[in-house]
């Protein structure tokens, strides 16, 4: 069975100079698709890629990740609306790069599609009730 | 066939009106004719919920002992700073009041996470909200230095008094530039990315009373969730402005200034809003009811998205450099249905206002007036209207010499 996840990798700075990420490719037969990446001044790294392979293979890729010290956390629940502050305006339409955001034609109501989303983190500051917001 | 408010009132009290929101309307309309829906019908609900910045609230916090001046003073609720220009303990709360320390637009975009309309939202929720106060002190007013916790429940007074909400139709921002612009419209993609608007169109109280037959000086609303007036046409109010045939303006026109009691109001119609790299705002949601007179006034409200008409206007170099120029009219039909054409190019849009919400406060006044709980009112006075010449002029400036 075929997997396809978003993680984000915390890189310490004792690893964040080692090919891991071609590792990863190569020994476990994942394929990646990289969302973001950055190294920090303390040479910390930190980067969001969304992993596909075999349920097997990518069960070891993450094992491997986990025994060279890197920290992963799931991206899956990364951007939830608060239901409660949403106004359903509809501003985030338009500014999502993905359109992840769509009008119920019915109802008019903004309709999120999770899958959509590439945690870019557009739609937190353009929300002018705030409604989006950031999960780790 | 006419009817008048104490006729309708009447039907009200007895829980005996027939009332509609302002989309159920022309659904019926069509079926039944408009002399028999004018008829059958005695009130038609209309609701808006979007950005309002010229909202703001007068606060009385009850006087210290002993007794402190704040009139004068400095005063601040939650670092937000408030007005102080009026007698001892009254202060005034503006919706779009920055925090001292907020960096605003020294990184554009500014955030502008938290002001004065937050906190009005968190005051009207009946959270404490931290006030801090300095004052010069005098013989009658001693104390210069007040910290305290204040509630909505214990100070006085808690007025809610917008200058100019409920604008009767509204301008489509764009912006033909090869930046993102951050503006009071939103975020505005380059190169014509998207266009944004700003009314309910067809439920928007306004644009159903074109000619303010029925809305007038102490008109009773729906506001912020609770029960408000019509208190005084808003700035700005310009009922002179192009119109169509149907009468609706084509271009922003009349305003409302509107008051009421935030005691009564509730946390889900006042929302404190930021616009990304302009500033913070205030999210008020309004319902005004018409009373069906005549068939000329249920006319009026038979308005749909297709007959409403906004100009698009540009706002890299049109808007900010005090230009009429538009790009063109829109229908709210076409707005709402997700895209747009402006030269010759599909352009996605999006709202500020939300509609559902819109809707929401249409039924909620109609199920207050069905319950006999709502009354209507007789206006006072008029505002102004086509007749009296008003005008919204920009500013003539004239330089200042020695």
């Amino acid at each position: 069975m075929e997997v396809s996840k978003r993680i984000v990798l915390h890189f310490p700075p004792s690893i964040a100079g080692q090919p891991i990420v071609y590792k990863l490719a190569r020994d476990f037969d994942l394929s990646f698709d990289i969302l973001k990446a950055s190294v920090s001044p303390g040479e910390e790294g930190l980067m969001v890629m969304e992993l596909s392979g075999s349920q097997q293979n990518y069960g070891k890729g993450i094992q491997y990740l986990t025994e060279v010290g890197v920290i992963i956390q799931s991206l899956s629940q990364d951007i939830v609306r608060d239901e409660n502050r949403c106004t359903h305006c509809g501003a985030c339409i338009t500014i999502c790069p993905t359109g992840a955001f769509s009008l119920e034609a019915e109802t008019r109501k903004v309709l999120f599609d999770h899958s959509k989303c590439l945690v870019c983190g557009l739609c937190i500051k353009g929300c002018p009730p705030h409604a989006m917001k950031l999960f780790f | 066939m006419p009817k008048t408010i104490a006729e309708i009132n009447r039907k009200i009290s007895q829980g005996k009106a027939v009332v509609v929101t302002a989309e159920e309307v022309l659904g019926i309309a069509r079926d039944r004719g408009i002399k028999k829906t004018a008829e059958e019908i005695d009130v038609v609900t209309t609701g808006t919920f979007s950005p309002m910045c010229s909202s703001g609230a007068f606060l009385n916090t009850g006087h210290s002992k002993p007794r402190i001046k704040l009139g004068g003073g400095k005063v601040f609720l939650n670092d937000v700073p408030v007005y102080t220009g009026l007698a001892a303990v009254d202060v005034f709360l503006g919706a779009t009041a920055l925090p001292d320390d907020d960096p605003r637009n020294r990184f554009r975009p500014g955030e502008f996470n938290y002001g004065g309309g937050h906190v009005i939202e968190e005051l009207v929720a009946g959270k404490d909200i931290k006030l801090k106060a300095t004052a010069y002190g005098t013989d009658c007013y001693p104390r210069k230095k007040l910290e305290t916790w204040i509630n909505i429940k214990d100070i006085n007074n808690a007025i809610l008094f917008n200058i100019r909400n409920a604008y009767q139709n509204y301008e489509v921002a764009t912006n033909l530039s090869d930046k993102t612009l951050y503006t009071y419209m939103g975020i505005l993609k380059p190169a014509l990315g998207n266009a944004n608007y700003a009314t309910s169109g067809q439920l928007s109280p306004l644009l159903n009373d074109p000619y303010y037959k029925t809305i007038g000086i102490g008109t009773r609303i729906f506001l912020g969730g609770g029960i408000g007036h019509v208190a005084w046409h808003g700035t700005q109010h310009d009922p002179g402005i192009l119109r169509g045939d149907n009468g609706v303006p084509k271009r922003p026109g009349a305003t409302l200034a509107l008051i009421g009691d935030m005691k009564q109001m509730r946390p889900e119609w006042l929302i404190g809003t930021s616009m990304l790299g302009y500033g913070c705002t205030l999210t008020i949601g309004i319902g005004i009811p018409i009373p069906i007179l005549s068939e000329e006034i249920l006319q009026y409200t038979l308005v749909s998205d297709a007959e409403i008409f906004a100009p698009i206007v540009e706002f890299s170099e049109a808007h900010p450099q005090g230009s009429s120029d538009i790009l063109g009219e829109v229908s709210y039909a076409q707005l709402k249905s997700g895209h747009i054409e402006i030269h010759g190019k599909d352009v996605p849009t999006a709202s500020l206002s939300s509609y559902p919400k819109a809707v929401e406060i249409a039924r909620t006044l109609k199920r207050w007036i069905e319950q006999g709980e709502f009354l209507l009112t007789e206006a006072a006075a008029p505002i102004p209207g086509v007749e009296s010449g008003m005008t919204s002029r920009m500013l003539k400036e004239r330089p200042l010499t020695e």
